[in-house]
């Protein structure tokens, strides 16, 4: 009787972290929520989900791309950079309109994603070293753009883009919602995704199914590019100003807790988009509560440390068979 | 139905009693009793699935059995993990080198064991006494050169150089041969019946059924999870073997004869190649190979391992670049070289790595079936989903995929079922010329034989197959037309009657002096990559 009721307890522990692996970060999420909202009333205003939605959607848009990156077991450190490179480039071309400025933003993301990709898929060169190098390029030349100092922006368009809302949510958080929507659909649904995800799985393999394996990944950090641009012109919008010095720091990094967190693996082969939706919004709203509760930054960043690290605990592969 | 040998042997050094375990629900042991003498050789069989290595797992200390003992030299003993078992003198060889490829010889060989002075490793001792240790193993070689470096051969014998070498009781052999060359298999043997004269008992897992008769005392059968017999293995009929692996009754197993292929299939329709292959050479591996397949033929590649088999293959399909060759397929030449482009053309290959280049482990069966079809399935880049689920569904159920459902990770699935969704994954690309390499390998004997008539039903609709098969019984067998490779040339053809074991192992043995020095040197020496039929390719 004790060893069965020892097999038993052993299969719910099993089970339980196969459960907390699947939906352990939408509960952590609403659990945090509700703490969020006990400790301060004021939490559910419109005003400060405004603010949380604001400050969480450049992050998100960087993680999509993230995610599909790491899908194919690789990872982009270029794109806190490219930020950096669209918010300096935006301002010089808004005389020729918003439209024409965006465009130029996200092609210049895409060509730089295009170039990681192609040094990742082409030459061989590990993705964390290609991208690294990717990093520091970009960023250099994002200073060169827009010259030593933080330059303000006026244009109009840019700005409501960056701050206006629509039925009380920020465009910004619209504008992601629905490229997050895309992202899932692509993954779900399209060739492509499937490509993606068996890519990361098991390369050779896909290779010898006839997959091109080399366009598809170009065309994931490509697509990782294009994000990051788009979401360096909100950070403009949203600031109205253009400081490629400090835009866009340390958003590579921010990226991958959010889609680590979500629980998408690091070894490829899985890409969860609402679960790095949840892990971008519960990173948010951790350093929303401590900062609100005048917690200082450093003890803030110690905590969202010990997070990581509990996510990927919990999101390692099981030795159960 | 079950057999056992009368009571509980006293005199066990190794037994499991009354042993449960399940995963997720499912029974993979059901109350297994075995028990392993001093000194005798016990061979363990089943189709994949049965529960043996689910069995040797749990003696081994991997997993815990939810009921049931495991006793060693007639004490219940419970070992908390693979280290435990192995001190208390347990040792396990698996299919895979589970040894440190960048690492010396002499190093993987002492690995955690190290001799010692003042507290460093003696290196001089320990490599002096690799070399003679090793030597007793048939492997004569530098034992500071990267492990690696060595032949899938040699290495499986470092590996079991190593498992004896720790004050082993029982030493448990996970298909020890399926990487070994005939040779090799011989002083394997040798130093199996070493082992016995000590008094050390050896669990044998093998599906080649010469070798147990060859090397084996007793044997124990396992079916879906229970042993359905145990007893000595001389005497026991080799058909009676088969029919209790298979639970099926011996009269049918007889009617098929030794593999699934009908004996007088026609010899392949002539007319035009489906595939024609002129010259292909790749530097120390191929040299001028070329062969041609016409629909409805069955064309064996034969030859030794490290012969140019899986090169040949590879190379016709792209996925190995070539120095030189060509490549046409219904007369028209391909342009550009990749398994997509041989793809499209009509020229599919079944990989005989199925871990490394086969499945795509995390994804679902459906998803792995349709992995290459994607885009006759999609419109407009997204999948249509309709389409895709009838042509999973029709292929689960003409090949049989035994799967909870499509949703299953294709991992989760026995290696009979998962050759049989890789099948299903170029079938379902309706190809012209099929590539099979080792289509049979490490696939349980029910599988193995749905795979073969599979192939003769595939060349009678009119494919055209290149046969890749270490087996010489299903080379025979199941070609029309026998290619024979040796160190990347072809050396001899065998056509309709001529296709015999005698004209094959003829063909192979020409010039065999050349032969047996060459492979000697490969094999322990040489640096060289030409031996190694798996190398990846670059």
């Amino acid at each position: 009787m004790s060893t069965l009721a020892w097999t038993g307890a052993l299969r719910d522990r099993d089970r339980l972290l196969r459960l907390l692996q699947e939906y352990g970060v939408y509960a952590a999420l609403a659990v945090l929520f509700l703490v969020a909202v006990g400790l301060n009333s004021d939490f559910l205003s419109a005003g400060n989900v405004r603010i949380q939605l604001f400050q969480v959607a450049p992050t998100l848009l960087v993680a999509l791309g993230m995610a599909l990156v790491i899908g194919t077991e690789g990872i982009d450190l270029s794109v806190g950079a490219v930020v950096a490179l669209a918010a300096a480039v935006v301002p010089l071309y808004l005389g020729y309109g918003l439209a024409f400025a965006l465009l130029i933003a996200l092609a210049l993301g895409a060509v730089s994603g295009a170039v990681g990709g192609a040094m990742v898929a082409f030459t061989r060169v590990q993705p964390i070293v290609a991208t690294l190098s990717l990093m520091i390029g970009v960023r250099g030349l994002a200073e060169i753009v827009n010259g030593d100092s933080a330059k303000p922006v006026t244009d109009t368009a840019l700005l409501s883009l960056g701050s206006d809302s629509l039925a009380g949510i920020p465009l910004m958080a619209w504008i992601t919602a629905l490229v997050a929507l895309a992202v899932g659909l692509v993954v779900r649904r399209t060739t492509f995704g499937r490509r993606l995800v068996a890519i990361g799985d098991n390369r050779q393999a896909s290779r010898l199914a006839g997959l091109p394996v080399r366009r598809v990944l170009l065309t994931v950090y490509l697509v990782s590019g294009v994000l990051a641009a788009l979401a360096g012109v909100m950070i403009v919008g949203h600031g109205a100003e253009a400081d490629p010095a400090n835009q866009g720091l340390n958003m590579e990094l921010n990226a991958i807790t959010a889609v680590v967190v979500g629980g998408t693996p690091l070894t490829g082969g899985r890409v969860r988009v609402l679960g790095t939706v949840a892990g971008a919004l519960f990173m948010q709203l951790i350093t929303a509560v401590l900062t609100q509760h005048n917690v200082p930054n450093s003890y803030t960043q110690i905590v969202e440390a010990a997070i990581i690290c509990c996510a990927v605990y919990a999101s390692q592969e099981r030795g159960t068979r | 139905m079950v057999q056992q040998d009368p009571g509980p042997a006293p005199d066990s050094v190794l037994e499991a009693v009354g042993v449960d375990k399940s995963f997720a629900g499912v029974h993979a042991l059901r109350g297994v009793d075995f028990a392993l003498r001093p000194g005798e050789v016990h061979a363990l069989i089943g189709e994949n699935g049965a529960g043996k290595s689910t069995l040797i797992k749990v003696v081994t200390g991997v997993y815990r059995p939810d009921a049931g003992r495991v006793r060693l030299a007639g004490a219940d003993r419970e070992f908390r993990n693979p280290l435990e078992a192995q001190a208390a003198g347990i040792s396990t060889i698996y299919q895979e080198v589970n040894l440190v490829p960048l690492m010396s010889v002499a190093r993987n060989l002492y690995l955690g064991r190290e001799p010692r002075r003042l507290g460093l490793v003696d290196v001089g001792r320990m490599n002096r006494q690799a070399a003679q240790e090793l030597r007793r193993f048939g492997v004569d070689t530098d034992v500071t050169r990267p492990l690696r470096t060595l032949g899938l051969g040699a290495q499986q014998m470092v590996a079991l150089a190593r498992a004896v070498q720790v004050d082993a009781k029982v030493v448990i052999m996970d298909e020890p041969t399926s990487s070994l060359e005939p040779r090799e298999v011989d002083t394997l043997f040798e130093v199996i019946w070493g082992l016995k004269a000590q008094g050390i008992a050896v669990v044998y897992v093998s599906h080649r059924l010469d070798e147990l008769y060859a090397v084996c005392d007793r044997v124990t059968v396992m079916r879906d999870g229970a042993v359905v017999h145990t007893g000595e293995i001389a005497g026991l009929e080799r058909l009676r073997l088969i029919s209790l692996m298979l639970g099926r009754e011996m009269s049918a197993v007889r009617e098929k004869g030794a593999t699934a292929f009908e004996a007088d299939r026609s010899a392949g329709a002539g007319g035009r190649p489906a595939l024609r292959a002129t010259d292909l050479s790749l530097r120390h591996r191929l040299h001028r190979v070329s062969l041609e397949i016409r629909p409805g033929e069955v064309v064996g590649l034969g030859g030794l391992l490290g012969a140019g088999r899986s090169e040949t293959a590879k190379a016709i399909t792209g996925a190995l670049a070539t120095d030189s060759g060509t490549v046409e397929v219904d007369g028209t030449r391909l342009q550009h070289r990749s398994p997509a482009a041989a793809m499209r053309a009509g020229v599919v290959m079944l990989a005989e790595d199925r871990k490394a280049e086969g499945i795509i482990p995390n994804l679902s069966v459906r998803e792995n079936i349709v992995l290459a079809a994607l885009p006759r399935l999609s419109r407009a880049g997204l999948v249509d989903r309709r389409r895709q689920d009838e042509v999973v569904r029709l292929f689960m159920d003409r090949l049989r995929i035994k799967a909870a459902g499509p949703d299953q990770k294709v991992s989760d699935l026995s290696g009979g079922n998962q050759q049989k969704v890789l099948l299903a994954r170029w079938l379902c690309l309706q190809p012209k010329v099929l590539l099979l390499d080792e289509p049979t390998r490490g696939i349980d004997v029910g599988a193995k034989a749905e795979v073969q008539a599979l192939i003769n039903e595939l060349a009678e609709d009119g494919l055209g197959v290149l046969l890749i098969s270490s087996e010489l019984e299903e080379l025979i067998e199941g070609s029309d037309r026998v290619v024979v490779l040796k160190d990347g040339r072809v050396v001899g053809e065998l056509e309709g009657d001529g296709v015999t074991e005698d004209a094959l192992l003829g063909a192979l043995a020409q010039d065999a002096d050349a032969r047996d020095a060459d492979t000697r040197d490969t094999d322990t020496q040489d640096t060289d990559a030409k031996d190694q039929d798996k190398e990846p390719t670059p």
